[in-house]
């Protein structure tokens, strides 16, 4: 018994603090990024000035006079809200079949989505320039959406797959008995009964598209360049602009760490593929 | 109107033949039971009725119209299933009204008709609850609530009464049983519980690895089973096959006497063995009779309450006008 209590008592002081400590390493890159943003370049480097400066708003002043910061946020808004729609369009539908109407391929098809995510995406770095390039398509809108879509695919049809597996087919029979169409089982059937799961996929496959930056730095120039592409070109090679590139960073992972905030519980939600009730 | 034929109907999951070439006719009006062990295609059967599983080959025709290919929406049926399987983000009246409003029907012939389900199945003060909140005997009425409304050609039930205790089945086996009287519609219903399909039956289909053994009226079946399987499936307690030499003795391959079918007399019985188990229910008795010679274990129901108990000599008569014999292939010898 006195283990047993002691353990206990062990844990529920230990736990919590081991909790908070990670948190903070966590959280100190944040927060330095953050305090950065609002000191000048020249005091961003100075080691005795980490929490003691005089707080400037010039680095977000200059961010948006001079380096077009809403172009870009318009952009990134644009083409992760465009690819999250697209994404959920197809993969609705598609994790609906696989989840309810099975063929003997679903499986392995399910593992051959997921296994295109291991390709490293440095080995078709230059055919994507070159094809995007002869075909008009670079530094387009258009190709960002499809290009974000597509990596986000095989996670959003996973994810919706598993929530879809969780509704009786019973249901879906009986809306069929009841005179539904397919698109009718979707519409008054599974969208609402899966509004949980496909609010988290779409939660989760936004945060990916607005973080995405390995394509969308790569295959833009200037017309479709999103905030990945800001922070990027920020990175000066000129010089270390450590205040610049923190309130331009700032500023890029604002919204999504607001959104994310918020919507805490589906994330955690999405995270877990649905095992946290 | 819904007379259901099965012309040569088969079933193959993969290469697994479910259900071998079948032919089956149930009239208008009907009420037909499919029973049988667990596993034997029964649910698979009624599946292929509905349209939920396509037939492998054959035909199945609903009022002379061939519906094989036709979706499950159109073929004018009604599913009650073991699961309820209601919407479990709609309102009880909305679940209802549901293949109403999928049908296209005016809001307030929907309303009239939900609200005369509702009376008839005693659902008046349940429509505005979700059917989580509902206990399982008013979640299995309101699915069949959402089968009545749409006065469909057949229903089809798949054991809908086994998820509910034993009282509860009981109460709501006459409700479906009056539910026939009153709508004289077509009813398929899927059980494995040979009680069931004794009492709610005007014909019973028993299949046995997807192959119908028989098909006839509970007395039908009760009295003159085909075979030895029809035999030992219908009754409750099961009826008493006696083999080998005591059964040659008798005149065939094997003889089988349903237990309220042996008497049991005070002394100078045909037949006389020692009481293992006896059951004291008042109303009847039942003994597990062992040491007859005949067979292992012989059941007999008798009426009343009979002193005997266990190791006691009973001494029994069977009426031999209700002995059942049946030849080495397991067929009814006439
Ligand atoms: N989708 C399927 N794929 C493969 N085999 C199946 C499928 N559905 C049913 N079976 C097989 O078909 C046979 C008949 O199944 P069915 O569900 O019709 O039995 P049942 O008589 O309803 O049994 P129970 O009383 O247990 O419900 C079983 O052997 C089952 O394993
Ligand atoms: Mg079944």
């Amino acid at each position: 018994m006195a283990i047993v209590a002691q353990h206990t008592k062990f844990s529920k002081i230990a736990w919590p603090i081991l909790a908070w400590l990670v948190a903070l390493i966590f959280f100190f890159p944040i927060a330095y990024m953050v305090m950065t943003s609002f000191k000048t370049d020249a005091d961003a480097v100075k080691p005795e000035m980490l929490f003691s400066f005089t707080p400037t708003l010039e680095n977000y002043a200059n961010m948006t006079e001079n380096y077009d910061y809403w172009r870009f946020a318009t952009n990134s808004i644009i083409t992760s809200v465009a690819a999250t729609i697209f994404t959920l369009v197809v993969a609705v539908p598609c994790a609906y079949a696989m989840a309810f109407n099975p063929s003997r391929g679903t499986k392995d098809i399910l593992m051959w989505m997921l296994s295109t995510k291991m390709l490293p995406a440095a080995a078709v770095l230059y055919p994507m320039i070159f094809l995007t390039k002869s075909v008009g398509l670079y530094d387009t809108h258009f190709l960002i959406v499809m290009v974000l879509s597509l990596i986000n695919l095989p996670i959003a049809i996973w994810m919706l797959f598993t929530y879809f597996k969780d509704i009786p087919k019973d249901i879906i029979e009986a809306g069929q008995m009841d005179g539904l169409t397919t698109w009718g089982e979707v519409r008054e059937i599974l969208i609402p009964l899966a509004w949980g799961g496909i609010a988290s996929t779409a939660l989760l496959v936004f945060i990916f598209c607005w973080n995405e930056a390995y394509w969308t730095v790569r295959l833009t120039t200037t017309e479709a360049a999103t905030l990945s592409k800001l922070i990027e070109g920020n990175r000066a090679p000129e010089g270390l602009f450590f205040g610049r590139l923190s309130a331009v960073s700032t500023a890029a992972v604002g919204p999504i760490v607001v959104l994310g905030w918020f919507c805490q519980k589906q994330l955690v939600q999405g995270l877990t593929f649905g095992a946290v009730k | 109107m819904g007379r259901i034929v099965l012309e040569n109907v088969t079933k193959s999951f993969g290469e697994t033949e479910v259900i071998p070439p079948l032919n089956l006719t149930i009239e208008d009006g009907e009420f037909a039971v499919f029973v049988g062990p667990s596993g034997c295609g029964k649910s698979t059967l009624l599946r292929l009725i509905a349209g939920l599983e396509d037939c492998t080959s054959g035909a199945i025709k609903i009022d002379g119209n061939d519906v094989t290919k036709v979706p499950p929406s159109k073929r004018g049926l009604a599913m009650v299933f073991q699961s309820y399987a209601l919407y479990p983000h709609m309102t009880v009246r909305k679940n209802i009204a549901f293949p109403l409003r999928m049908a296209g029907m005016d809001q307030s012939d929907i309303d009239a008709r939900v609200d005369q389900a509702a009376k008839v199945l005693n659902l008046d003060a349940y429509l505005d609850r979700k059917p989580g909140q509902l206990s399982g005997g008013q979640r299995q009425r309101v699915a069949i609530g959402r089968a009545i409304v749409r006065e469909p050609a057949a229903f089809l039930f798949d054991e809908p009464l086994s998820n509910l205790d034993a009282a509860l089945r009981v109460g709501m086996r006459m409700e479906i049983s009056e539910l026939h009287n009153k709508l004289e519609t077509t009813m398929i219903y899927v059980t494995h519980d040979q009680v069931e399909a004794m009492t709610m039956a005007n014909k019973i289909v028993v299949l046995q690895a997807g192959v119908i053994e028989q098909v006839g009226s509970p007395l039908e079946l009760y009295r003159t089973p085909r075979n030895k399987f029809v035999a030992g499936f219908i009754g409750s307690p099961k009826m008493n096959f006696i083999e080998g030499d005591a059964a040659q003795k008798l005149g065939a391959h094997s003889v089988g006497i349903r237990p309220e079918h042996i008497d049991v007399v005070e002394a100078n019985g045909q037949w006389q063995g020692t009481v293992g188990v006896a059951e004291h229910l008042g109303s009847d008795t039942f003994f597990h009779i062992h040491n007859t010679g005949l067979a292992e274990t012989l059941t007999v129901r008798a009426i009343g309450d009979i002193s005997l108990t266990h190791g006691d000599t009973i001494h029994l008569n069977p009426r031999a006008d209700e002995m059942h014999r049946f030849g080495a292939d397991g067929l009814r010898i006439a």
